[in-house]
């Protein structure tokens, strides 16, 4: 595809000096991912990276479940650019696209109407007496991963390339809708061909798939899957999505988002067991990654320090693909080699260890 | 002898030199392209006739060849135009005792619709683009072959506030029309369908091109606006709309989809109310003097309009604009 209109959607990311604010699902779901980005920012970038304990969820998913109003939520965002104003931090990163959203909707209905500003300050104070800055430099994570991803090419270990054939792995790419489609000129490339993504699996060998319903939601969108009743909107969304992307074989799906992440990977399962469908070349399903796990795999972390072990899809066939060196059996070991226990054998797995962690116990 | 500067060579800037040259007026013509002839110069056929563009080209010409008093400077812009002197791009000043402002219209930038994918998508083409194959007697896919289905994007850069561009282009629901007639003739089996806001049949003949597209033709028009644009595997396009009139939502794939691309107001406009003291319409088309009694006038005595400066126009109007204002000029200059 030629993607030319991506240029025009540049922002500033700031180079170093991170305020670092956590997701609520991430953190649940692929708690490694929020360990390896602080990681790699700090560690393999050498790059200052703030995560401080005292802030909170910004409560964007009960915002837009309608039971936080927007006075509140902004208070709660108020109290976080706060802590980061008291941390001496300037360049806000947030690790959800949800918050992003939040963050970004936030600061221009302030710029727009100064009135609700004015009104959040005095709130925050009353409550919590503190007083807060805007940040200089808003950026989701990924974003900041954009900025840094030449860099992380050069110390790469590994490439997005099938080891077996030498060409590049294709990806699909999914954006989540909070991150461009409120505020397109806040994300790089904008809403119809967002390239936050597509920058990093293009710079680290891989090759982007562009499908038909490439744009289109995964199917979280809060009250579809909040209200137990309009689930079956929400896997309608991912099945459209994963019926629309199979044809093209795809290697892996990298998501940006947490929930989409989550929802991608998970009704996976779901289809399968209710349909029979998988979606992967293997018979099984397609492994969905955040793209700190990318990045990490690129960097040569292992996969299970990753935390790719809490996956429903088995992510070995990729890392198989890639030349990844991994133990097999670690895979289900807690921090202290104990053996946490295995999930359920499910039609979207394609990896048998019994043998092994049989062998293991 | 009298000097009238005419700014722009399109069919209305020609037709109002041809008049003034037959009153006895001197006129420069300053037109930016290397020839005359202006946009039509890439279109195929004019509607609601098939005329080709050439033919009415051709007697445009013959109009200006028939005097000597004709001077004609391509590949010049005017950067400053008062009633009495223009400044060129190159510095030079021209004298005259009036001007005549046919500078027309700037089409859309597809790109800007970033949905519909032109300028990423082989095979997504504007209308523009559509004439010029006509033209080469070319309408072929990228990838080579022809287009089994077609689709006909009306509205683009047209009656759109999300571009700041809300005026109707007025032409482009009959350039549909023509065109889609045009590809069921050269092509007799495809499926060729218009998607449509409305459709504004407002000149001769016109409703009746509609009702024949339709019902010799078998051309579809579908009430409802495409949100987006996908690529399928199998090089196609994926197009995603809602029917309006049966309320339900649609989704087709095309080998081709054509944008009619709007007028918008010229991009030197902007220059003429910074400079030259001119007024302009919120949307950018520059403001005449009266809009029934001095609709080819300017707020600046001496500066005069004709064609689609002003507002959308079609070819004969254009060409009927530019002889009212070749008659205002006399009748200005009579009074000096």
């Amino acid at each position: 595809m030629k993607r030319s209109s991506w240029t025009d959607y540049q922002k500033d990311i700031a180079d170093d000096n991170y305020y670092y604010a956590r997701s609520c699902i991430r953190q649940n779901f692929f708690p490694g991912s929020e360990k390896v980005f602080l990681d790699i920012i700090g560690k393999d970038l050498g790059r200052n990276i703030f995560d401080d304990p005292l802030h909170t969820s910004c409560t964007g998913i009960g915002y837009h479940s309608d039971v936080v109003p927007l006075e509140t939520i902004m208070a709660v965002v108020a109290r976080q650019f706060a802590l980061m104003s008291e941390a001496g931090y300037e360049n806000f990163t947030s690790s959800c696209i949800t918050s992003f959203g939040i963050y970004t909707e936030l600061l221009a209905t302030w710029e727009e109407f100064p009135e609700t500003e004015e009104r959040t300050r005095e709130n925050l104070f009353k409550a919590t007496g503190r007083e807060f800055k805007k940040p200089k430099n808003l950026a989701h994570t990924s974003d900041v991963i954009f900025h840094h991803r030449e860099e992380i090419a050069r110390k790469a270990k590994r490439k997005l390339v099938n080891a077996y054939t030498g060409e590049p792995l294709k990806v699909v790419e999914h954006i989540g809708c909070h991150y461009a489609k409120i505020f397109p000129k806040k994300g790089v490339g904008g809403s119809e061909f967002p390239y936050v993504l597509a920058g990093m699996v293009e710079s680290w060998g891989g090759e982007v798939v562009d499908y038909p319903e490439r744009r289109h939601c995964c199917g979280f969108g809060f009250r579809n899957y909040l209200v137990q009743a309009n689930r079956g909107y929400s896997i309608a969304n991912s099945h459209k999505k994963l019926e629309s992307m199979a044809p093209y074989k795809p290697d892996f799906i990298v998501c940006n988002c947490p929930g989409c992440s989550m929802f991608l990977d998970k009704w996976q399962y779901t289809i399968a067991e209710m349909e029979g469908t998988t979606y992967g070349q293997n018979g099984a399903g397609i492994p969905v990654l955040t793209y700190e796990e990318m990045a990490g795999l690129v960097l040569g972390y292992d996969p299970w320090e990753l935390g790719m072990q809490m996956h429903q899809v088995d992510v070995e066939p990729l890392l198989d693909k890639m030349g990844v060196e991994y133990d097999p059996a670690a895979k289900y070991l807690g921090k202290n080699g104990k053996y946490l226990s295995r999930p359920e054998r499910a039609l979207v797995n394609s990896c048998s260890q019994e043998t092994l962690y049989k062998i293991k116990q | 002898m009298k000097h009238v500067i005419v700014i722009g060579g399109g069919i209305a800037g020609m037709q109002c030199a041809s008049e003034l040259l037959r009153h006895g007026v001197a006129v420069t013509i300053i037109e930016k392209d290397k020839d005359l002839g202006g946009k039509i110069r890439n279109w195929h056929k004019l509607f609601p006739t098939f005329t080709p563009a050439d033919e009415v080209l051709a007697e445009m010409r013959h109009r200006l060849k028939v005097s000597s008093n004709l001077t004609v400077k391509t590949n010049c812009e005017a950067t400053k135009i008062t009633a009495k002197r223009v400044t060129l791009s190159s510095g030079e000043e021209l004298k005259c005792d009036a001007t005549v402002i046919a500078t027309g219209f700037t089409l859309f930038d597809a790109k800007i619709k970033e949905e519909y994918g032109y300028g990423i998508y082989d095979n997504v083409i504007t209308s523009a683009d559509l004439e010029q194959m006509f033209n080469e007697n070319n309408v072929r896919l990228k990838q080579g072959g022809t287009p089994r289905r077609i689709a006909i994007l009306h509205c683009v850069g047209s009656r759109d506030e999300k571009v700041c561009q809300r005026h109707c282009s007025k032409v482009c629901c009959v350039t549909g029309v023509k065109q889609a007639m045009e590809l069921k003739e050269m092509f007799p089996t495809a499926d060729v369908f218009n998607f449509y806001m409305d459709i504004r049949m407002f000149g001769p003949g016109y409703e009746e091109m509609y009702r024949e597209a339709q019902t010799k033709h078998n051309v579809h028009f579908v009430r409802g606006r495409i949100s987006e644009v996908s690529p399928t595997i199998d090089n196609r396009l994926q197009i995603k709309a809602e029917d309006t009139l049966t309320g339900r939502p649609l989704k087709i794939g095309v080998d081709m989809l054509v944008l009619l691309i709007g007028m918008k107001a010229n991009d030197l406009n902007q220059t003429l109310v910074e400079e030259c003291n001119l007024q302009a319409q919120p949307s950018g088309f520059m403001r005449a003097k009266d809009s029934f009694l001095h609709n080819v006038e300017s707020n600046v005595g001496g500066v005069f309009y004709a064609g689609a400066v002003t507002a959308p126009k079609n070819v004969g109007e254009s060409i009927n604009e530019g002889t009212s204002a070749a008659h205002a000029v006399v009748e200005w200059l009579e009074k000096r």
